[in-house]
């Protein structure tokens, strides 16, 4: 008797303008504008409008039955603006999606970030953000949680259940799982009611990642075969987890992608007992066993842990460097300033920075609109610096961008510690 | 089981060479002879009083140790003759050389490229006819007319190797008509062409009129022998530029980058190493824009002062307008020393870890050294990865390449297609 889970991951990152040392002090207009709407119409075009459509009409196809079609998803707080700035029929297909009642949402931090491991105020504020842009644009409070990248461990779960959610997503890696099957509903060692739901990687990655490779033993994926091999599972739930640009972006319109979808649910409806199923239901479950999960797992890479946002050095001095002016930055109490900071907190940043694959051309390579992780750092760094001058301009109450009047003017160079300066000038 | 045997000719070989030419020729006849292909290298003759050093120097350990032999020429004083006339020269060389009691030390050699191309060309056909090989190679184009005649007179097969072009070498002004001739009859004439980057390849497609199925790419690598440290104290931060000073190494460049960078932030020393026909020009250019204490002309670096001007570096840059290959990034990061390179270049094509910028984008430049300079962490990856990067460059690797292709050409000459 499968249950079937499916969430969707919606994101758009701000991305940034090249940046260079000559721009400190002179400009602050950190994000390509240009080129985040350029992206954002493009994907609406080639994924997020037709998807909704797909989505929208299975819902109302089922919608009378007794079995629905059912489905979750998690969209950041930047994806939303975006929407709302560059292209507003894709919220306007969100909430009509939202209005039939069949759709979940769940909560993230805003703006995608990797804030958990370096600040949990700003964790907190983000998620809080985050809600709030939920409840006004989709009318829902979300009771179930997923951390940037499905990064998890014991202590984030215990975290997540204090701020009084009933479920958390993660990534069922065989490393924690060992023998036992991603299909179940889980508890973390941690918590006590906190449910833990795990991806079952194999089968959503059939989709996002194999469907259209024609190496593979089981191409071409068709809803039947699919659905037959789903229809097998008799435990608690089938989780899909996956990016939604999965469909018409990472696999084109032109593999089958929408077909394959808009024939799934009838494929797997011809299990009489199959349903679909949201996160938040899963959470009534009982856990089958308590899982100890020490250290941070994720959805990426072949490690799936951290390695793909932390650990090179760049990274490191990057990360620390932000949230080391978190509280001058703060206490400032600058609108502009604030926003410009959290938009470096989105976690795409960092994994351009990863210089882990770096030689054999991968999927970081494929992703990243640099030509090299040093070229991100190094725009990263320049632009963290224009914050501090901003910080200063504000601490010391005078102007100092006016002050610079020469393009290559030497008064204010660059740091790789912009935190101490700031700490510095603030005692 | 046949050793291939190679019949080389260049035109540098270390330590008698001003640039890449000599240390690509020494590398690759290294790998070709750890490949177990024995390589006869013919050079032309240096100034009398070098012959006796440098014969000493290169071959006695080495040349026994690489199992390779090198020849020295006799070369005389005309210009590069037709075929019928080339005939008539030899001839006569000929019987000088019998008057003479066949001693080559006696003869006059000539002051100009002209003629150590001709004389190089005449020697050539000797060795030709008494050397034993499978296969003729020659580094560029002033090698092209002797490895015409060697294949004339032996009737094996001609590969030429591009490691620049009179493009690269004058931007494409002024290109001189003698040069240009002899590398497209040299290529023309040759069985195979070899280019040491895709980049190079283009040009070639481009200007001489090869087809791109004649010409194979190889990369170059670099040699890791002899690594040596230095102690080095550093109280300002370095910037190196370590090449010719003409205008494909684009070192004018590097001045106004460096006017930019000293601009905003003073605590910076530029070390220009390397001699030219531009160097008046760069010194007065320095002056112009106040930087004179800044900027600092080392003169000409050879052998370990070139590892130890890499290491006294934190950063080096190779700015070239148009570089076929370029090797110096490669040896800066064998010394740890991250680098920023230009895009127009061989090595920008196989180099990962490094910065990379269009040449003539100044301020790119100065953001990107500014950067590496001031943020140390980039510093640190460009470094640690730069140079685990380069440990995987072998001269195995180009070796092999040539020996692939060695034995196609040889195998299309006496099995393969054949004309009807």
């Amino acid at each position: 008797m499968p249950n079937i889970c499916f969430y969707f991951q919606v994101h758009q990152p701000y991305r940034m303008k090249r940046y260079s040392v000559f721009n400190i002090g002179h400009n602050s207009d950190y994000f390509d504008d240009a080129k985040n709407r350029e992206v954002m119409q493009k994907v609406a075009k080639k994924c997020y409008l037709p998807t909704n459509q797909v989505m929208l009409d299975l819902i109302n196809t089922y919608k009378n039955s007794d079995r629905q079609f059912k489905i979750a998803y998690s969209i950041t707080g930047v994806a939303l603006e975006q929407f709302e700035k560059y292209a507003p029929e894709v919220l306007e297909s969100f909430k009509k999606l939202a209005a039939t009642g069949c759709v979940e949402f769940l909560s993230e931090t805003y703006y995608h970030s990797l804030s958990y491991l370096y600040s949990k105020d700003e964790f907190k504020a983000q998620v809080m953000l985050h809600r709030e842009k939920i409840k006004e644009l989709f009318n829902q409070e979300p009771v179930v949680f997923r951390n940037t990248e499905l990064i998890f461990n014991n202590e984030i779960a215990h975290f997540i259940e204090q701020m009084g959610f009933k479920g958390m997503l993660a990534e069922g890696a065989d490393h924690i799982l060992n023998w036992r099957s991603p299909n179940y509903v889980y508890r973390a060692k941690t918590t006590t009611t906190l449910r833990l739901l795990l991806k079952n990687y194999k089968l959503s990655d059939d989709v996002a990642f194999r469907f259209s490779q024609q190496s593979w033993k089981e191409f071409p994926l068709t809803s039947e075969k699919y659905a037959h091999w789903i229809n097998q599972h008799a435990e608690h739930s089938i989780n899909l987890f996956m990016d939604y640009e999965t469909f018409g972006e990472h696999q084109w319109e032109d593999t089958g992608i929408f077909n394959f979808l808009r024939n799934l649910p009838n494929e797997l409806f011809k299990n009489h007992h199959t349903k679909f199923i949201w996160p938040s239901e899963l959470t009534k479950i009982e856990p089958v066993a308590e899982l100890d999960i020490h250290n941070f797992i994720s959805w990426a890479d072949i490690e799936r842990d951290l390695s793909a946002w932390v650990g090179n050095n760049m990274q490191n001095s990057a990360s620390s460097e932000l949230y080391a002016i978190e509280k001058v930055l703060k206490e400032l109490n600058n609108k502009a300033l604030l926003e410009d900071w959290r938009k470096l907190t989105t976690s795409d940043h960092f994994y351009y920075m990863c210089t882990k694959y770096f030689n054999d051309g991968d999927v970081h390579k494929y992703f990243n609109p640099y030509d090299t992780p040093y070229e991100s750092y190094i725009n990263f760094m320049n632009i963290l610096n224009d914050i501090i001058l901003r910080m200063k301009t504000l601490i010391q109450g005078k102007n100092i961008v006016i002050e610079l009047k020469d393009k290559y003017d030497v008064k204010h160079r660059i740091t790789e510690r912009p935190a101490k300066l700031i700490n510095e000038l603030r005692t | 089981m046949h050793k291939l045997k190679v019949l080389m000719f260049g035109w540098e070989f270390p330590p008698f060479m001003s640039g890449g030419l000599g240390t690509a020729c020494y590398g690759l006849t290294k790998g070709l002879t750890n490949k177990n292909v024995e390589v006869t290298f013919v050079m032309p003759n240096g100034p009398e009083d070098m012959k006796a050093e440098f014969v000493k120097l290169l071959i006695a350990s080495n040349l026994y140790k690489y199992n390779l032999k090198v020849k020295k020429i006799d070369t005389l004083l005309k210009p590069y003759l037709s075929d019928a006339q080339y005939k008539e020269e030899y001839d006569n060389y000929m019987k000088l050389l019998e008057k003479r009691g066949g001693d080559s030390s006696k003869i006059l050699y000539g002051k100009n490229i002209h003629d150590e191309v001709y004389r190089l060309s005449l020697a050539a056909r000797m060795i030709a006819e008494t050397e034993d090989f499978d296969i003729i190679h020659c580094h560029d184009w002033m090698t092209f007319p002797a490895g015409i005649e060697a294949k004339k007179v032996s009737g094996k097969p001609l590969v030429v190797q591009v490691h620049a072009t009179e493009y690269d070498r004058t931007g494409g002004n002024s290109i001189n008509d003698y040069v240009y001739g002899i590398e497209r009859s040299g290529m023309e004439f040759a069985d195979r062409v070899i280019a040491v980057s895709y980049f190079t390849k283009e040009k070639i497609m481009e200007h001489y009129g090869i087809p791109a199925d004649k010409i194979v790419v190889v990369h170059n690598a670099v040699e890791f022998s002899d690594e040596k440290k230095f102690d080095i104290k550093k109280h300002e931060k370095v910037v190196l530029f370590l090449g010719r000073l003409t205008l494909q190494k684009g070192p004018d460049y590097f001045v106004e980058a460096a006017k930019r960078v000293l601009d905003y932030d003073p605590d910076v020393k530029f070390i220009i190493a390397g001699t030219g026909d531009m160097e008046a020009r760069l010194v007065d250019r320095v002056a112009q824009l106040g930087i004179g204490n800044k900027v600092l002309f080392a003169g000409f670096v050879n052998g370990h002062d070139v590892d130890k001007a890499y290491q006294a570096a934190d950063l080096y840059v190779m700015p070239s307008v148009s570089e076929p290959f370029g090797i110096t990034p490669l040896e800066a990061l064998r010394n740890n020393v991250p680098v920023i390179i230009s895009k127009q270049s061989g090595v920008s094509e196989v180099l990962k870890h490094a910065l990379k910028v269009d040449f003539w984008d100044i301020d790119e430049l100065a953001n990107k050294i500014i950067s590496v300079l001031n943020y140390r962490s980039l510093h640190h990856e460009l470094s640690k990865h730069g140079s685990m990067e380069v440990h995987t460059f072998s001269w195995n690797i180009p070796a092999q390449k040539c020996i692939d292709m060695y034995n196609t050409v040889l195998h299309e000459k006496y099995h393969g297609i054949k004309a009807t």
